[in-house]
This record gives structure tokens, C-alpha cells and sequence, in this order.
């Protein structure tokens, strides 16, 4: 009897362990066309671009064995890490101001939520999404041209004395590009927290009204806390987006003038195609990669946290 | 709860180990395509297009007519020779350059800055073909900037690794209307009339100088080059751009220059977005009629005697001193054959027949703007002398005469245009940088990337 028992226990244990098997197999299947794209298309990339990081290489020729030296020069070279610099003060446009300022539209578009002005808001804000960031870029760049139509409005209100060419000038050109960004990621935000927001639970606001809290109120207390996954989401699309910047910036300024907008993005593309110095992009590029992994985790984090 | 699901260790191995192996091990670049043993040995006796059905592989410049113009040319004339023509911008043709010639060798390719294409050996060697075509008969400064040491250093002698479809040339257009405005009757002949009819031209409200300096070309290396051939000889800028050892660009008479362009720049004589121009737009300005002087090359000849026939006049940047030698950045439109291109010998063919065929040479002239590459006395097409045509290709006869023929500084190397000159350019403008600073950063920029290569 035990033995049988434990015959077919054991008879047991192997056919599921079989059938898990199979099914490990079956699965590991249906992954493997994803998996091959990934590993060609991601993983291969990365690997390369660590390789190539750690040569001098003029993209053609022989290369040169050259350890960690492409590193040393990123953060040595005043050009790289300038670069990375306005990368960073670039997040205060790309981020700040979509998110700020995208919270405050959201808020806004659900109180009204029911008018026909609600869906055209909606539409318009969240059409620079759709258009592609070169038509953007070019369509801003004539914006912001000393002839165009900004200057051309700042002159209308009598503010000719402050009409420049924006993205020519040393003082305005980031801050330009900035906005360019910012005009960009809004409708992202927007939208993004305008979903979040219509997840909130109306007995919420029902009972902070019951408890006399103004519009202010109920917006600190209840929408900014209940949205927090939703925030940290449209942070950390906006902080990639400003670090990995290039688009934009290529259309509109080319790094110009005089290196003022030079971003990490662009200063690779630079590095490997006109000074063809691939081992030296490759270096920036993964530097920039371990940047944005570093700023985008502790934002995950936190919006974890607030799971809890 | 929700079991979380958490890949297999070997999973990640897996994916890891595929990416890895997907990664080609060996060092970069240890397939470059190698060295030809010599350029002589792999001509025939007379190279040409044969009579069979052939295509040949293009790769141009966008914008610019005249390529094409030739090769519809040269197909009526050699019926069995088809055309495969690709274009993109020249900063385009520039990034793709080495990768293209390596990987889709083209027969013909309008080049941009050939050092370190000649370096990677992705270059054919025309010496064979310039003795089977008598190139080498030529006069020898229309060649001279197409010759490479050997490894690509340095430039001005050697062998031949590219030819021009024409020799195009700098210097001043302006507009003849606005110059009568403010009396300017005949072009300044010294540098100091030229500083005279631009204050003029300022005090009457007229933009003296119209000129792009936005985003990564710095228009403002033309004038900047002008003064320089002004105030000092032609020769050792040459030596420079040319990457000869121990040459500079931070010399004293080239210090005058940078400081008389700022004298330009803090007098007004730019526009005040100069920073913010490019290049399309200066053009559209200048033909507007919205500024005096351009700096520019005689490409655009064939353009503006279309838009604003009979108002276009051309002078060449006047010497600092009274009859000093005149100079000019005049460089070939640089077309090359890809080293391993399949149809070298027609490639070679076409570049001899544009410039020894009397259409061919027409058809320079008309479209181009320029003086056609060839022998000393070859045909030269005549051009009514109301055009500026006329004007700039009897100015490149002076400058011939003179020896004042120049590269362009933004040609030195590779980076140094967009690297360099652009953003120390725009600094000066920008009052951030000073003329000496901007010589000495330009110089340094330049020992460190011929270090790199």
C-alpha cells in the first residue's frame, strides 16, 4: 500500500512536473519572438555601445584599446559636462512647468467637465503630442524668430524694447528651447492626470465639502495625494525626456549659439558623426544611460511608496 | 495576494547571454577595409563607359542643379549610361560619408572634407587616371587641395583622391541699387574704403552686411577668412588648412583680422539676429534687398542673376594696403569614386569629359556659376558682362594671377567648422569671447582632434 502510494505519488510529482515543463517550454515560446527583437534590438546595442566605450574609434578604421579613459574625459572635458549641465536645467522646463502647470489645467477641465469646452481643451492641449517633435521644432523656430510671430505680438503690446531673436541669443536660447518642451509634454500631463483624477471617488470631495473645505483645499488635500502614482508617471516620462533630449534642440538650435543648448543627446550625435569619435559618444551614451536610470528609480520608489 | 512572477535566474541569463552573442566580439573596426596596393596599377589604357548598357551609382548634393544638369548631358551624349542618383544635404552626405563608402560604395559622390577618408582608405586613387587623361597637365593649383600624403596628411600634395566638378570662389556680393543709394560709384579698393561705405550704409539705415551665423555654420568664418587674406599672405592659412606641421592659425596678422570683425560686429554692420540666420535665410534677405554687402560664393552667381538680374554686383575682399595682393577662398566642388565603386573607370570618364566637353564646360558656367576645372586653354563659354557671372569669373582670373587661391578655414578638418569656428563665432558675437581667446580656443580644438586621428 505505502509503496504503491508513494509510487504514485512520485508518478504524480514527475508528470507535473513534466507538464510544468511543458509549459515552461510553451511559454518560453510565445516570449521568444519578443525576447530575439529584444536582445537583438536592445540588448545587442547597449553591449556594443559599452564595447565600442572602452576604444578609441574613428568609426572605420583599426581601433585602440583604451580602457575606462573615454570616462575620464566625459566629466573632464568642460564641453561634455556643460552639456550635461543644461540637460539638467532643461528638466525645470520638460518637467516642472507640464507637470505644475498640467495639474492645474486638469483640475480645471473637471469642473467643467461636462461642458463641450472640456473636449476641446482636452483636443487642443493634446495635440502637440501627436505632432511630430521636427514639425515642432520648426514651426517654433519660426515662432521665435526675431521676425516671427512673438516678436511680433510683444510688439503689438508695446514690449518692442524685449523682441530678440530667442534661440540666437545666448541669455534666451534655453529657455527657449525649454518652452518649446514644455509646449510639447503639456497635453501629456494633461491628459495623463485628467484620467487620474476621474478614478478619484466623488464621496471624497462630497465629504471635504460637507467639512467646509474650499476648492483649494480639496485640491491639495485630495486631488494632488490621490494622483501621486499618476504624477510620478508624468515625472518620469518628462525627466527621460529632458535628459535624452534631441530633437527639439537639433531642429531649433543645433546646440547654438555658441554651445548654449548643447544637450547630452546631441553632443553624441556630434561626437560620432562629424568628429567621428565613436568611442567617446559611446562613453557619453552610457554615462547618460546610468543618469537617467539613476533620476528615474527614486522617482519609482517614491511612487511606491506611496502605495503602501 | 497576487504570486509575484519573477523570471528564472537562467532566464535573465539567457537573455543576457543572447545579447552578448548577438555582440560581435572582436575589437571595432578590425574588418576596415584595407590599403590598395597602388592606384596606377588598376587603370586601363583608356578608361571609359564602353558601349554596353551600364548604370552608374550617384550620390549628391541636394539644392544644387548642376550635377544633374551634367549627367542628363552626359546621357544624351553616351546614351547606353544611366544614372542612379541619391541626395541628401551636404551636413548629411558629411555624417554619412565614411559609412556609405564603406558599405555602399558609390561610383561618384560629391565629398565633404576628405582627410580622414583617405585615412580609412575608402578613397580611390586617381593618379592612374589623371595620367591616362593628362590631369596631371592641368594647371597644378586647380588640383592642388585634392592631394593627400600619404594617410590623408598633409593636403596639398601627394597623390589624387577627388576631383572638381568646377572652381568655385568667395568673396563680395552686393547690391547695386543700395550701393547707389548711398554713393558708392565703383567697389572699395582698400580695406579702409570698404569700413567707409559700411558706415555709410549704416547711418542711411541699410543693414551694411547681410550674413548667416546660426546654428551649427558660422557664417561669420567668411568675412573673418576675407580680412585674414587682407591683413596677411594667403600661404600659411593655406599651411594650416592643409594640416602641414607646425602650422597656426593664431598668428599676428590673423589676430588684426579677428579684432576688425569685431570692430564689425560692435559697430552694427551685422544683423542684429546674425546669430539666429542661417544660411537659406540670408539669401532670402539679401535678395530682398534687406542688406548692402553678402559674403558668399559664386555658386549663387547662376541664382542671382534669376532673382535680381542687372542689381548684383561682385568685388573681391580688398587688401589692407593700397594695391596689396588680392586672396580668396576658392576651393573645387569636390566629387570623388568610392574605392571599391563598380564602374570606376566611367565614374573617372565623366569627371574628364566635365571638364574637357565644350557642353559640358557651357553647362558649368550657365548652372554652376563657376570656372570649369581643365587645361589652361581650354574653352571658356562667354557670359554677357551685365551678369555677375561675369564679374566673379573674371575675378577668379585675378585671383589666379595673384596666387590668392585659399581653402576654406572650416575645411581644416572634419569637426572644426561645427566644433569650433560655429560656437567661438557666435560667442564673439555675442560679446562672450574675445578675438585673441577665440584664436588661441580655435587652435587648440584643432592640435587636439589631429592628435585624435
Amino acid at each position: 500500500m505505502t509503496r504503491s502510494a508513494g509510487a504514485r505519488s512520485s508518478h504524480r510529482r514527475t508528470a507535473a512536473t513534466k507538464l510544468r515543463d511543458a509549459r515552461g517550454l510553451v511559454g518560453w515560446l510565445f516570449v521568444a519572438p519578443a525576447l530575439a527583437f529584444y536582445a537583438v534590438f536592445v540588448l545587442r546595442p547597449i553591449t556594443l555601445t559599452f564595447q565600442y566605450s572602452l576604444y578609441e574609434w574613428d568609426g572605420i578604421g583599426a581601433s585602440t584599446w583604451v580602457g575606462l579613459a573615454n570616462y575620464g574625459k566625459v566629466f573632464t572635458d568642460p564641453d561634455l559636462f556643460d552639456s550635461l549641465v543644461n540637460a539638467f536645467q532643461l528638466i525645470v522646463f520638460f518637467s516642472a512647468i507640464p507637470v505644475v502647470l498640467g495639474l492645474a489645467i486638469a483640475a480645471t477641465i473637471r469642473r467643467i467637465a461636462e461642458s463641450r469646452l472640456a473636449l476641446v481643451a482636452r483636443t487642443v492641449l493634446f495635440l502637440p503630442q501627436v505632432i511630430p517633435l521636427v514639425a515642432a521644432g520648426i514651426a517654433w523656430s519660426w515662432l521665435l524668430a526675431s521676425t516671427g510671430v512673438i516678436n511680433q505680438l510683444l510688439t503689438l503690446i508695446g514690449l518692442g524694447g524685449v523682441t530678440r531673436a530667442w534661440l540666437g541669443d545666448f541669455a534666451t536660447a534655453l529657455p527657449a528651447v525649454g518652452m518649446i518642451g514644455a509646449w510639447v509634454l503639456l497635453g501629456l500631463c494633461t491628459l495623463l492626470l485628467l484620467a487620474g483624477m476621474s478614478k478619484i471617488d466623488p464621496a471624497l470631495y462630497e465629504a471635504a465639502r460637507l467639512d467646509g473645505a474650499g476648492a483649494w483645499r480639496e485640491f491639495i488635500s485630495i486631488t494632488v495625494p490621490s494622483l501621486r502614482q499618476e504624477i510620478a508617471v508624468c515625472v518620469t516620462v518628462t525627466v527621460i525626456a529632458a535628459l535624452a533630449s534631441f530633437d527639439i534642440i537639433y531642429i531649433s538650435t543645433q546646440g547654438g549659439p555658441g554651445n548654449t543648448t548643447m544637450v547630452p543627446g546631441l553632443q553624441i550625435f556630434y561626437l560620432a558623426f562629424a568628429e567621428r569619435e565613436v568611442g567617446m559618444a559611446s562613453a557619453l551614451a552610457v554615462v547618460l544611460m546610468a543618469l537617467v536610470i539613476a533620476c528615474a528609480l527614486p522617482i519609482q520608489w517614491f511612487a511606491k511608496d506611496g502605495k503602501r | 495576494m497576487a504570486r509575484r512572477v519573477r523570471p528564472g535566474r537562467s532566464g535573465a541569463a539567457l537573455v543576457i547571454a543572447m545579447g552578448t552573442l548577438a555582440a560581435a566580439c572582436a575589437a571595432p573596426g578590425s574588418n576596415s577595409p584595407q590599403p590598395q596596393a597602388t592606384g596606377t596599377s588598376s587603370v586601363s589604357a583608356a578608361p571609359g563607359c564602353g558601349s554596353a548598357p551600364i548604370t552608374i551609382n550617384g550620390y549628391f548634393e541636394t539644392g544644387f542643379p548642376l550635377p544633374k544638369a551634367l549627367t542628363t548631358e552626359f546621357t544624351k551624349q553616351h546614351p547606353n549610361v544611366t544614372w542612379d542618383i541619391r541626395e541628401d544635404q551636404f551636413a548629411v552626405i558629411t555624417q554619412n560619408a565614411p559609412r556609405v563608402l564603406a558599405d555602399n560604395p558609390p561610383d561618384l559622390m560629391r565629398l565633404p572634407q576628405v582627410s580622414e577618408l583617405v585615412k580609412d582608405n575608402l578613397l580611390k586613387n586617381l593618379d592612374g587616371y589623371a595620367t591616362a587623361f593628362g590631369w596631371d597637365k592641368w594647371p597644378a593649383s586647380q588640383l592642388e587641395q585634392l592631394r593627400l600624403g600619404p594617410g590623408g596628411r598633409p593636403r596639398g600634395e601627394g597623390s589624387l583622391y577627388a576631383l572638381g566638378l568646377n572652381f568655385s570662389m568667395t568673396g563680395v556680393f552686393y547690391n547695386k541699387k543700395l550701393a547707389a543709394q548711398i554713393g558708392m560709384t565703383a567697389p572699395p579698393t582698400t580695406l579702409a574704403e570698404l569700413d567707409q561705405v559700411l558706415d555709410k550704409a549704416k547711418n542711411a539705415g541699410i543693414t551694411p552686411i547681410m550674413q548667416f551665423n546660426g546654428g551649427a555654420t558660422g557664417g561669420l568664418a567668411f568675412p573673418l577668412q576675407n580680412l585674414m587674406a587682407s591683413y596677411g599672405p594667403a600661404g600659411p592659412i593655406n599651411d594650416w588648412i592643409f594640416q602641414k606641421p607646425g602650422a597656426t592659425i593664431d598668428t599676428p596678422s590673423n589676430l588684426q583680422a579677428a579684432q576688425h570683425l569685431e570692430k564689425w560686429i560692435k559697430a552694427g554692420y551685422f544683423p542684429k539676429d546674425v546669430n539666429a540666420l542661417d544660411y537659406a535665410t540670408m539669401m532670402s534677405r539679401f535678395i530682398d534687398g534687406q542688406g548692402l554687402f553678402m559674403f558668399n560664393g559664386d555658386w549663387e552667381s547662376g541664382n542671382l542673376d534669376k532673382q535680381m538680374p542687372g542689381n548684383v554686383g561682385f568685388l573681391l575682399m580688398p587688401a589692407a594696403q593700397q594695391d596689396g595682393k588680392l586672396a580668396a577662398m576658392s576651393a573645387p566642388l569636390t566629387f570623388g569614386i568610392a574605392a571599391n565603386a563598380k564602374n570606376a573607370d566611367c565614374a573617372a570618364f565623366f569627371l574628364n569629359w566635365v571638364a574637357t566637353d565644350k557642353r559640358a564646360r557651357e553647362i558649368g558656367v550657365e548652372v554652376g556659376g563657376s570656372r570649369p576645372m581643365g587645361p589652361a586653354d581650354a574653352y571658356m563659354p562667354a557670359v554677357a558682362a551685365d551678369k555677375v557671372t561675369a564679374s566673379t569669373l573674371a575675378a577668379g582670373a585675378e585671383i589666379a594671377k595673384d596666387n590668392g587661391a585659399m581653402d576654406f578655414i572650416a575645411n581644416a578638418t572634419g569637426a572644426i567648422y561645427a566644433k569650433s569656428w560655429t560656437p567661438q563665432l557666435q560667442k564673439l558675437v555675442a560679446g562672450e569671447q574675445t578675438p585673441q581667446e577665440l584664436l588661441k580656443t580655435v587652435q587648440a580644438d584643432y592640435a587636439g582632434q589631429l592628435e585624435g586621428n
